[in-house]
């Protein structure tokens, strides 16, 4: 099952564009439309792409599962430590310790409509990567893992 | 047959009370009072020009623990039911 | 005239919602029943977000706002946590499904449900 030169030199060019926009996406979640699980989405997306043009055995070359693995894994202990570490701090759970605070990503936000800045919103762009990164990793674990079970079938 | 009858009737109840929903008016939501809080509010609390991220990371953030978790498990199960093929061995079941 | 213009999303969920169960009830095709799954999952998430739209409101979203009345944040909210469950519901019963066909040759569920080995 492999498809034409154009169909694979198009999906190669267009990966990255894929993966760079997913993570604008995950990065301005706090800002603008999207989020983690919008632009963990997005990546995946970019990722299938890939997949659905070349075979099964060319593309665990180039997506390792265990990478894929190690990604959503750390995504969601991120989620948690972030949530644990605001019990450090006197905080309830996931409590938002970081914003408003002047420090990282803590800056003053003018009230009303803004331009908006990165560096914003304490733990929530924190909590936004982490999601994006194990949707990322979970979406395209999700399509490899149903490729090979189709794959014995092919001739 | 009977069941045929069945189906149809419960097509039939479900359409009755689904009709209920098509007296809301489009437009003209009837309770807004969270809604208003979090967009006065959630930007103050949060600084977060996003209400609703700050809503799903920040105000409801322990309920999208649990939906991350739920995608781990769903990632987790289907990764389990193909797992046998990887070494070129058939189900264990089989 | 209005007021079914006016009521015309809410229309549109009721008619989704019932095609979707009638696929789940009346096909025989595995996959077809997933896809009515997924097509009432979709009427649900369609109605919350109808729900929470106010008349000629923008986005909740701060950044370079134009100035007018926002539209109802948390259904959005909600159905963003929808859609994520869906997705990982409907991989979870697609991965069942292959498994079934593996087993039984036939996606058909009165032949399945013989469970002859």
């Amino acid at each position: 099952m492999k498809m034409t030169k154009i169909v694979r030199t198009t999906a190669d060019a267009f990966y990255p564009f894929c993966l760079v926009f997913g993570l604008y996406v995950v990065t301005h979640g706090h800002l603008t439309p999207g989020g983690g699980f919008q632009g963990g989405a997005v990546m995946a997306t970019g990722t299938a792409l890939l997949i659905v043009s070349r075979s099964y055995r060319e593309i665990t070359g180039r997506l390792r599962q265990t990478m894929l693995k190690l990604c959503e894994a750390f995504g969601l202990m991120l989620f948690l430590l972030a949530g644990l570490q605001s019990l450090a701090n006197a905080r309830p759970f996931l409590g938002n310790w970081l914003t408003q605070t002047g420090g990282f990503v803590g800056s003053v936000v003018s009230y009303g409509p803004n331009p908006g800045s990165l560096d914003t919103g304490g733990l929530v762009p924190l909590l936004n990567v982490g999601v994006g990164l194990e949707v990322f990793g979970g979406l395209t674990l999700i399509i490899l893992c149903m490729l090979s079970g189709i794959k014995e079938d092919r001739p | 047959m009977r069941t045929a009858l069945f189906c149809v009737i419960l097509l039939v109840l479900a359409g009755g009370l689904l009709l209920m929903a098509t007296d809301l008016s489009f437009g003209h939501p009837l309770r807004s009072d969270m809604d208003d809080y979090f967009i006065r509010h959630g930007q103050y609390q949060t600084g977060v020009n996003n209400i609703v991220t700050s809503i799903v990371f920040d105000f409801r953030g322990f309920d999208t623990l649990g939906e991350a978790t739920v995608l781990f498990t769903a990632v987790l199960g289907v990764g389990l039911m193909f797992r046998k093929l990887h070494s070129g061995e058939e189900y264990e079941n089989d | 005239m209005t007021r079914l213009f006016l009521a015309l999303p809410f229309v549109t969920v009721v008619i989704l919602i019932i095609l979707g169960l009638g696929a789940m009830l009346f096909k025989k095709n595995l996959i077809k029943i997933l896809l009515g799954l997924s097509l009432m999952e979709s009427a649900v998430n369609l109605l919350l977000v109808v729900i929470g739209y106010r008349q000629d409101s923008v986005a909740p979203i701060f950044t370079n706002v134009p100035s007018g009345e926002m539209a109802m944040p948390t259904v959005q909210a909600l159905t963003l946590t929808s859609i994520v469950i869906g997705v990982a519901t409907s991989a979870m019963m697609l991965s069942f499904a292959m498994v079934l066909y593996k087993r039984y040759g036939t996606v058909n569920v009165l032949e399945i449900r013989k469970l002859k080995h």
